[in-house]
């Protein structure tokens, strides 16, 4: 590892050669290592089907998509759960929240608000989406408090959640199932007229490109005007690259699958023109655009702003963040009403997208939204976890998952699959820790 | 030369108890600008609660604080802070899964315009006080958790000097250091002693204490043994009055 001995062995000097790259670039090995996972778990999938189905259908444009749009709602939870479970605590209560809060914005949007405002009414989508916000941000200010002031375990509070919040999912719409919502409110849940077409994913895609590049540039600015140390150039140069390239490859993917032909059709119909035949892409699905601006906005939050740094810090030693001054009880609250506003935009997403209400929805979520957190990286401890490896963990699971869909395995093998992989997944990690502490 | 003129810090009649037992019992102790005061006494005798009484981390159940003859309350970290007093504790209270800078400013961090950390200032600024405490210093960006013991103390140290305390507070602040980081450690005591910072320093080594200190105040059972002018006492006289609990005074 020491840069300064040379070493005649090739071995040595080819784990060198890595070190130093990861080094040079700065890149978390754990992002390689999780890359790794997805590009075997991919290919994997996709080779099964070339050789025992003759066909491979995980790396096309379509599954790709979908599995996107399928991520969304575990992803924008996860990135909440790392901050809960950074600031060692836990949520065993999303799942059942999806459900109560899509139950809520189902009734509004359905039964309540067309009564006032009409039928169709341009801002009863909006309406029920705000509705739906404040909602979960106040049953997760309700948990945080009961847990930071009144001082019940995370576990036990949100235990009690779960089974409170699927009995009021039940409740609230005597069990019916609350559908079709609100058409521009099903827009939120993917689907071929939820997504932003090829003009405005390509402009995405160079706003996207953009920010990489004036990240990095911003970057090496500050070091240099602190003297600090600076990254190589090929290495600023190739993270560039590799940014582009994977803005665009997104971009390229999600325009290359089109609608099908029965809503080609439709849509042809609705505009008065004939496009039979016509390729008509569907972009970036907007679920996965809200995603992307939680994990930005989430980023953000954690690694630039005072709240991140002391949600950090209460997981690292609560009593040297209280003795710092931090008022750690209010910092808790507050991370749990965050949890509660993401998964009640996870909850628009899910009914969205189901285009229905259901008291079924989201069940078992809390457990693939924890797998998602802990697999990318956030460690139950306390003080650890990332943003994008929670999101990256949600990609995870969801490849999993749908690629066991996809080579036909039934939902109990999918379980047991899962499970071993999250159990695995985090002896990883812990072999990990301690290679890299000696 | 100690006793003259308006303390900085006067702690008077301070009590505070736990399940029923009195763990400070109605102590007084003052200190002055460019003093070093010891407190003193054996494990439990009372002298960490005193002081976090004064640090913000307890509320003392009675007695007054003063700061430079103006009563003041203290009611968390933060408003002990606000009055310039700066506690580096015993067990540092680092998070050990931040940096030193992240460390250094934690509760305090500098701001850019529009309202983010501004991380390579505070950066820029963590690297100058270390070069000044301890220019070995070069970890500025792995966790405190990979750092040594000295290491991590010059970081709380860091912490407490860098935002111009009038009143330091150090608690067994060579405890967990070598020779030559405690002579670093001393070192740094005289120097702030000279600009004019009045320290309490809680110190079991009575060497130390007869070396750094003007005055020891000892504790016993969570009362007030005496204080004394270190350059009155002999060890002797302290020892006893920590292990006796009775003040050389009552001898004559």
């Amino acid at each position: 590892m020491n840069d300064t001995t040379s070493s005649d062995n090739a071995n040595d000097k080819q784990e060198s050669l890595i070190s130093r790259f990861i080094a040079s670039t700065e890149i978390d090995p754990r992002l390689l290592g999780m890359l790794g996972a997805l590009a075997l778990i991919w290919f994997g999938f996709h080779f099964y089907g070339v050789i025992f189905n003759n066909f491979g259908a995980f790396l096309t444009p379509r599954n790709l998509w979908n599995l996107s749009v399928q991520t969304s709602s575990i992803g924008i939870m996860a990135t909440g759960m790392v901050l809960v479970i950074v600031t060692r605590n836990i949520d065993l209560s999303v799942g059942s929240m999806i459900g109560v809060i899509a139950m809520a914005m189902g009734l509004l949007q359905v039964e309540y608000l067309p009564q006032f405002v009409g039928l169709g009414h341009w801002s009863i989508w909006m309406i029920a989406v705000v509705f739906g916000l404040i909602f979960g941000t106040l049953i997760g200010a309700l948990h945080g408090w009961l847990i930071a002031y009144r001082e019940i375990p995370a576990f036990i509070v949100t235990l009690g959640g779960l089974m409170v919040w699927r009995g009021m999912a039940f409740l609230s719409g005597g069990g019916r199932t609350i559908s079709p919502v609100d058409p521009t409110f099903a827009l939120l849940g993917g689907g071929p007229y939820g997504a932003v077409g090829a003009t405005l994913s390509w402009v995405i895609g160079i706003v996207a490109c953009l920010g990489v590049a004036y990240i990095l540039y911003s970057g090496r600015q500050s070091r240099i005007k602190h003297d600090f140390h600076l990254r190589p150039m090929w290495a600023e140069v190739m993270l560039a690259l590799v940014g582009w390239a994977t803005i665009i490859g997104s971009v390229l993917l999600v325009n290359s699958y089109p609608w099908p032909k029965g809503i080609v059709r439709q849509y042809g119909a609705r505009i008065g023109q004939d496009l039979e035949g016509s390729f008509i892409s569907h972009g970036f699905a907007i679920p996965v655009l809200i995603l992307a601006a939680v994990g930005i906005g989430m980023t953000i939050l954690m690694t630039r702003t005072r709240f991140g740094r002391y949600v950090f810090a209460i997981g690292g030693n609560p009593e040297a963040a209280s003795l710092a001054g931090i008022d750690t009880k209010w910092v808790t609250m507050k991370v749990f009403a965050l949890m509660g506003m993401l998964t009640a935009i996870a909850s628009v997403i899910a009914s969205a997208r189901l285009n229905s209400a259901t008291n079924a929805l989201g069940i078992l979520d809390e457990l693939y939204v924890i797998a998602a957190a802990v697999i990318g990286g956030t460690s139950l401890a306390g003080g650890v976890g990332k943003i994008y490896g929670a999101i990256l963990g949600a990609l995870v699971m969801q490849s999993l998952q749908s690629g066991m869909v996809l080579i036909g395995f039934d939902s109990a093998i999918q379980r047991i699959v899962v499970g071993m992989v999250l159990v695995f997944a985090v002896y990883l990690d812990i072999v990990y820790n301690k290679r890299v502490k000696k | 030369m100690t006793n003259k003129g308006t303390p900085l810090v006067e702690l008077k009649d301070i009590s505070i108890s736990f399940g029923g037992i009195k763990a400070v019992d109605k102590v007084s102790v003052d200190l002055h600008p460019g003093e070093v005061v010891g407190l003193l006494g054996h494990n439990g005798a009372g002298k960490s609660t005193l002081i976090k009484c004064l640090s913000g981390a307890y509320n003392a159940e009675a007695g007054e604080i003063f700061i430079n003859g103006e009563k003041v309350i203290i009611n968390n970290p933060r408003d002990a802070r606000d009055h310039n007093i700066e506690t580096i504790y015993q067990t540092l209270a680092l998070a050990d899964n931040l940096d030193a800078a992240s460390n250094l400013f934690l509760g305090r961090e500098i701001i850019t315009k529009s309202g983010f950390l501004d991380e390579s200032t505070m950066e820029a600024e963590t690297r100058k006080i270390m070069a000044r405490l301890n220019p070995n210093f070069k970890k500025f960006d792995v966790p405190v958790s990979a750092l040594s013991g000295g290491q991590r103390q010059s970081v709380a140290i860091a912490r407490a000097v860098y935002f111009d305390a009038k009143i330091l507070i150090m608690d067994e602040p060579t405890a967990a250091l070598g020779p030559q980081e405690s002579e670093m450690v001393a070192e740094l005591i005289q120097e702030l002693k000279k600009q004019g910072l009045g320290i309490f320093l809680i110190e079991h080594d009575i060497h130390n204490v007869m070396k750094l200190c003007d005055r020891a105040s000892v504790m016993k059972n969570g009362k007030l043994v005496g204080t004394e002018n270190v350059a009155n006492v002999t060890e002797d006289d302290i020892l006893s009055m920590i292990i006796l609990g009775k003040n050389p005074k009552d001898k004559d």
